[in-house]
């Protein structure tokens, strides 16, 4: 029955595949490589699907599959796959955001020069995500985890004859890099301490207590360090809304719906180490709550569309990450629940973005507005994406988000709950901010707007429809996922320790959750949309704390000043150092060894007399160095 | 009457002695190839010298002279050869216009 479990495997490397092809035929292909990476997608998510159905219908058990890859003395390293439930979900999520994506970038891109590597870095991308997804231990989870950065790298900079695409690939690699090591460190301590690679034998090390917690705790918290680079978290987060100089649908498949979940996914992934160690798991609720507030209002006064939804990413994350550390089944399913619907919903809200800077030439939201008569699907599908994501019964963001609250609710947070709270405002606030002044008012664009061709409208509608609909999988009336994520083997380590059905939804917080979204829209609408509340009015009011915001606290600035400018100066240090002391030594020797090979030459006159009066001046020498050095010397030591 | 083998030596050495200067400071090519007749013939002369006088006296010296005279002979025929062949290419018997082994 559980016969598609086996084959799945196959889901990376169908991307894979259509990677090879269209590195090997781009140029025969031109844009007609989107179709061989559609096609081969579109296979992955049929398989992924199919998977899926098995694991969730038919009461497959966890699939898990090694060959052995190294022996290195007593222990074996494995490479392999697994299938449980959370990676099935992913591998659903992944492959078909892929393939939206995919088919949205036909259209978005086309007749773009460089088309084709366009497709190749997608390709590539999506089969190290899966890859990732789908690994059973760490160390291949390492591999795809740099995979994932590498192809992070090269699509961000995909328009590199940008110097600012140029700068913000670096800062993206090198920001995320730092995170890595964290990573890097974590899961070569787990390596020592428990003598594997492997979740099973870790978790199994970790639940049967042979590491001290503080280990536990060192393990996890540089584990969450990896994810807290990867996810965007503060204060690693910097490189997140930079990377939005790639090409939208990259912003989109990327930077919003897959890669950045692979932080969070990890956390999921290795969370009976979390829960091992208390405060891990509060250095994780924290970090989270932190971000969540802390991007939102820095969303708040943006005037790049796609940085704000950039910020939105973050802020999300955020609150995933603080579902997950706060603890117990209910913040287990609720991050992991939030993770699958922001999925469909920063997709579609950046693929809208992404049709609206296709039409208009700019990604300035004070330059938009008026677009709802040129663009009605791309405006009602990103309508679709701002309730949802703001929370708007009954959109698919308002069951996660809802999940999260109860969540944090529940495990008596009542600090991050409040963060939570003033974080849902800000984001109903600037989504429909954003929304207001792209889609109505008036045109202040110079462009004529029109609406996207179908090819992209269509993955729009098709997202459309999932940021709908998607919530109902878990609602507090029929917690399909909820149920069925905790039948896992996570779920009932999870489960054991710290009980089964401690959901807490309390229908108080759910109305006030939707007030608070309400109340930011209807904020939202008077100050851009009626224009009865002026918009300058905080600027004007209070404009140290408008440009705090505007300015995203100065974090970058703070950067540049504490590591960037004295690692650069350490670096021309260094150069110089290197240029002038080793260097320095080194042509030193050379010319020294040059000087004495030119005083030879001259010796080498072709005069042969020379050349003899040389031998003889040798022999000399030779003659009077012997008689002075051999004992009971004498000339020739005859005589004694 | 008895010439000690020094006295050999002291003839031997001052000839080579003359026939490396002759080597080492004409300018002549000819001369400077009778220079190294001198030098080999100072040589000749110990090995004679030895095979009479020598630790362990014997007949083989004498003999290897012969057949070093005769590879002179040989050789001066060669170098003569070699010094007419220039001649005739740089037209002079200066050994300091014939640097070409500098190349």
């Amino acid at each position: 029955m559980d016969t598609f479990l086996h084959y799945a495997w196959l889901i990376p490397l169908f991307p894979l595949l259509a990677f090879i092809v269209i590195v090997s035929f781009g140029r025969q292909l031109k844009e007609g490589a989107s179709f061989v990476g559609i096609l081969l997608t579109a296979v992955s998510f049929v398989i992924a699907v199919l998977a899926f159905w098995q694991r969730f219908h038919g009461g497959a058990d966890d699939y898990k599959f090694v060959i052995d890859w190294l022996q290195v003395g007593d222990i074996v390293i494995n490479m392999g796959f697994e299938v449980n439930q959370l990676n099935a979900m992913m591998l659903v999520i992944v492959t078909l955001v892929s393939l939206l994506v995919q088919i949205y970038s036909r259209g978005y891109m086309h007749g773009d020069e460089r088309f084709p590597v366009f497709y190749q870095y997608l390709a590539l991308f999506t089969f190290s995500m899966l890859g990732l997804v789908i690994s059973p231990n760490l160390l291949q989870v390492y591999i795809f985890w740099e995979l994932v950065g590498v192809c992070s790298f090269l699509l961000v900079g995909y328009y590199f004859f940008k110097p600012e695409a140029k700068a913000a690939a670096k800062k993206a690699f090198i920001v995320t890099r730092v995170g890595d090591l964290g990573l890097y460190i974590g899961i070569c301590l787990l390596f020592w301490w428990t003598g594997s690679f492997d979740y099973e034998q870790i978790f199994e090390s970790v639940g049967l207590g042979r590491l001290e917690p503080w280990m536990v705790t060192t393990a996890a918290v540089l584990i969450f360090v990896g994810a807290v680079g990867k996810s965007g978290q503060f204060p690693l987060h910097t490189w997140l809304p930079d990377a939005m100089e790639g090409p939208t649908p990259a912003s989109a498949l990327i930077h919003a719906a897959t890669m950045v979940a692979a932080g969070v996914y990890l956390v999921a992934a290795t969370y009976p180490l979390f829960i091992a160690s208390e405060t891990a798991l509060t250095v994780v609720a924290y970090v989270g709550g932190f971000t969540a507030i802390f991007a939102a209002s820095i969303g708040l006064t943006q005037r790049d569309i796609k940085r704000v939804l950039a910020y939105s990413t973050v802020s999300q994350l955020g609150y995933m990450m603080m579902a997950l550390g706060v603890a117990g089944t209910a913040g287990y399913v609720a991050g992991s629940f939030h993770l699958m619907t922001h999925a469909f919903i920063k997709a579609l809200l950046f693929l809208g973005a992404g049709s609206v800077i296709h039409a208009v030439h700019t990604q300035d939201v004070f330059e938009m507005g008026g677009l709802w008569k040129k663009m009605p699907i791309t405006a009602l599908t990103f309508l679709i994406g701002c309730l949802s994501i703001s929370g708007i019964f009954p959109f698919a963001g308002f069951w996660s988000k809802e999940a999260i609250l109860g969540a944090v609710y529940g495990a008596h947070r009542y600090d991050l709950l409040a963060i939570a709270l003033i974080a849902a405002f800000f984001t109903a606030f600037y989504m429909f901010r954003l929304y207001f002044l792209t889609f109505t008012g008036q045109p202040r664009g110079k462009h004529e707007p029109h609406e996207s061709p179908a090819v992209m409208t269509g993955p729009l509608l098709v997202l459309a429809v999932l940021a709908i609909v998607a919530g109902f999988v878990n609602t507090p009336y029929a917690p399909l996922l909820s149920e069925w994520l905790l039948a896992s083997n996570t779920g009932t380590t999870i489960a054991a320790l710290f009980g089964e059905g401690s959901e807490h939804t309390a229908t108080w917080l759910q109305v006030l959750a939707l007030v608070i979204s309400i109340l930011g829209i209807v904020l939202a609408y008077l100050m851009y949309g009626k224009k009865a509340v002026s918009a300058d009015a905080i600027p004007q009011t209070l404009p140290w704390l408008y440009r705090l915001s505007y300015r995203k606290y100065y974090v970058d600035e703070l950067y540049h000043y504490v590591f960037v400018r004295p690692l650069g100066w350490l670096g021309i240090f260094l150069n110089g150092f290197d240029k002038y002391i080793v260097d320095g030594l080194v042509g030193l020797t050379a010319k020294i060894t040059q000087g004495i090979g030119s005083l030879h030459a001259r010796a080498q006159s072709g005069q042969m007399q020379s050349y003899g009066a040389m031998v003889l001046f040798g022999l000399l020498l030779l003659i009077v160095a012997i008689s002075l050095t051999v004992q009971g010397g004498g000339l020739f030591g005859f005589g004694h | 009457m008895t010439v000690s083998i020094t006295s050999y030596l002291l003839v031997a050495l001052i000839l080579f002695c003359i026939g490396l200067y002759g080597a080492l400071t004409k300018r002549n090519a000819v001369a400077v190839l009778l220079s190294i007749e001198l030098m080999m013939n100072a040589v000749n002369i110990n090995l004679v010298a030895f095979s009479k006088y020598g630790l362990h006296p014997a007949v083989s010296g004498q003999i290897f002279t012969l057949f070093s005279m005769t590879v002179a002979a040989a050789e001066v025929a060669l170098g003569l050869a070699i010094l007419i062949a220039l001649y005739r290419n740089k037209a002079t018997v200066n050994v300091d216009e014939m640097d070409q082994m500098k190349r």
